[in-house]
């Protein structure tokens, strides 16, 4: 099996465990309890009818296969622990950048503009709790909010999500960025995709890293070289207060734009990836942890199986043995 | 943000937060004056080199030529072009990087933020490598088949050029 198939199988297998663990029923699949109360075992279940050991075996089939997804959460759950601290550092470090352009140019998330362009970012891989349905959500009512507005995805999760709400606003799709540690370089070519679009405002949409458990839906505004002129004019920064070394005005402006859109971005991308690490952390843990739930229950299940099949036995053979005693 | 209350899917969720939520303060008016030291943050995509740290002097390579920022520079905002950054903590104690191009921008408050790509100190640098990339550019900039190629390599050229001119002037 390719290694692909193995990681959509385990992926698949681990879904079910979770679906199961968050509803809280009783887990005996169907399998088990069938022989409990007595009637056939469905031969599609690949257990031969009239066998008295079937439930046993059942039981044990399904133990061995939730001790095995239980292993696979476990190793997810180190997986992202380890990876976490260095991403956590990565992505701290990048924070600063971001604030002298917001010192400088300020943050403008309600300029009105023609058209917006919203970039959500999002992962690649999935088993990672709700931060790429709280991206997918805000970026909606984005949306909502700016009609006509145009999608720039990152990621592949939020792509499958929105390629359904809005299979016709989305204009380009980033994916697999995090394969590779990200640099700068490669958060400035997708600056450049995204810049090259002409956007008067493009909004990043992203889980801003707080802490391993809580991660902050933050949406950061890129305003365009013409769209930073107006707002220095009308005096919502004090950009107009500030000598310029360097080329001319308009020119300095759209490089300033630039560099902005490849810190925010580079900066949005390390936060995403450092909060998708953190809730892994955690979904892994708790479906690690309804597993174990899951397996304890199975093992009870199993003993008192197999402790019923001993008892019929032994009174099988008492009842057999008297008969035959009552007879002499 | 108003328009976020009306357009907001379920009544439950909140406003995302913005860079501004996690910024520091902006300029304040009062802070505006002459202080006897300069704040400097000077920061990095991967690496935080000063942050708010008190210096007596900075000189960056504008792209219009160098300049001194010293506390009470009027407010300026300068492109910066391949060149050395020298941090002058105190009398004494000199700290230069070379930076490959960025952006610092000085504020009414005596304060100096410095956003780089890739800065490095000079002492780290190595000269023969140096010379050697700057062999390579040339070698790209003769060999360039059309503009794009060709303004790469002069990128190239221009970058090595001015990490030699740092090298010597150590």
């Amino acid at each position: 099996m390719s290694t692909n198939a193995m990681r959509r199988n385990a992926a698949l297998a681990v879904r079910c465990a979770m679906r199961e663990g968050a509803r809280g029923t009783m887990m005996t699949p169907k399998s088990t309890t069938a022989p409990r109360a007595g009637t056939m075992v469905n031969a599609s279940e690949g257990v031969p009818a009239n066998v008295r050991t079937v439930s046993l075996q059942a039981v044990a089939i399904r133990m061995r296969s939730v001790g095995n997804i239980q292993k696979i959460t476990k190793a997810m759950k180190m997986v992202a622990a380890s990876r976490l601290k260095g991403a956590q550092t990565k992505c701290e470090k990048s924070r600063a950048l971001v604030n002298p352009f917001v010192r400088l140019l300020g943050d403008t998330p309600g300029t009105e503009t023609d058209s917006t362009l919203v970039v959500p970012i999002s992962s690649d891989k999935g088993l990672c709790g709700g931060i790429n349905t709280a991206v997918v959500k805000y970026s909606t009512v984005l949306n909502a909010m700016s009609p006509g507005a145009r999608i720039n995805v990152v990621g592949d999760k939020a792509r499958a999500q929105l390629n359904r709400l809005y299979p016709d606003r989305i204009n380009n799709v980033v994916v697999d960025t995090t394969k590779q540690p990200l640099t700068f370089g490669t958060a400035s070519a997708i600056a450049d995709e995204i810049m090259a679009q002409n956007a008067p405002k493009t909004q990043l949409v992203f889980n801003r890293f707080a802490s391993a458990i809580s991660f902050k839906p933050t949406v950061a505004t890129v305003l365009s070289s013409e769209e930073l002129e107006k707002a220095a004019e009308e005096g919502v920064n004090e950009f107009d207060s500030y000598e310029i070394e360097g080329p001319d005005r308009s020119e300095f402006l759209l490089d300033l734009s630039e560099f902005k859109m490849g810190a925010l971005l580079y900066n949005a991308m390390l936060e995403n990836n450092t909060s998708e690490l953190g809730s892994r952390m955690q979904s892994m843990e708790n479906s690690s942890k309804n597993a174990s739930d899951m397996l304890q229950k199975l093992t009870l299940l199993y003993n008192r199986t197999r402790q019923a099949a001993i008892t019929t036995e032994l009174i099988e053979i008492i009842s057999g043995a008297s008969s035959l005693e009552s007879k002499e | 943000m108003e328009k976020f209350d009306v357009a907001k899917t379920s009544p439950t969720m909140d406003r995302p937060s913005t860079p501004t939520t996690f910024a520091s303060a902006p300029v304040e008016e009062s802070a505006k004056g002459t202080a006897d030291k300069l704040k400097l943050n000077f920061y990095l995509p991967h690496e935080v080199a000063h942050d708010e740290e008190e210096v007596d002097m900075v000189l960056v390579p504008a792209t219009t030529g160098d300049f001194g920022i010293l506390p009470g520079h009027v407010p300026t905002v300068s492109q910066l072009r391949p060149g050395v950054v020298s941090v002058h903590l105190n009398d004494k104690d000199v700290k230069k990087y070379f930076v490959s191009s960025g952006f610092a921008f000085v504020h009414a408050d005596s304060t100096a933020d410095i956003c780089a790509i890739e800065a490095v100190p000079v002492e780290q640098l190595d000269g023969d490598a140096v010379r050697k990339g700057l062999a390579e550019h040339q070698a790209k900039f003769t060999n360039a088949k059309d503009d794009f190629e060709k303004a790469n390599a002069q990128i190239g050229i221009d970058v090595c050029n001015a990490m030699v001119a740092a090298l010597d002037a150590k």
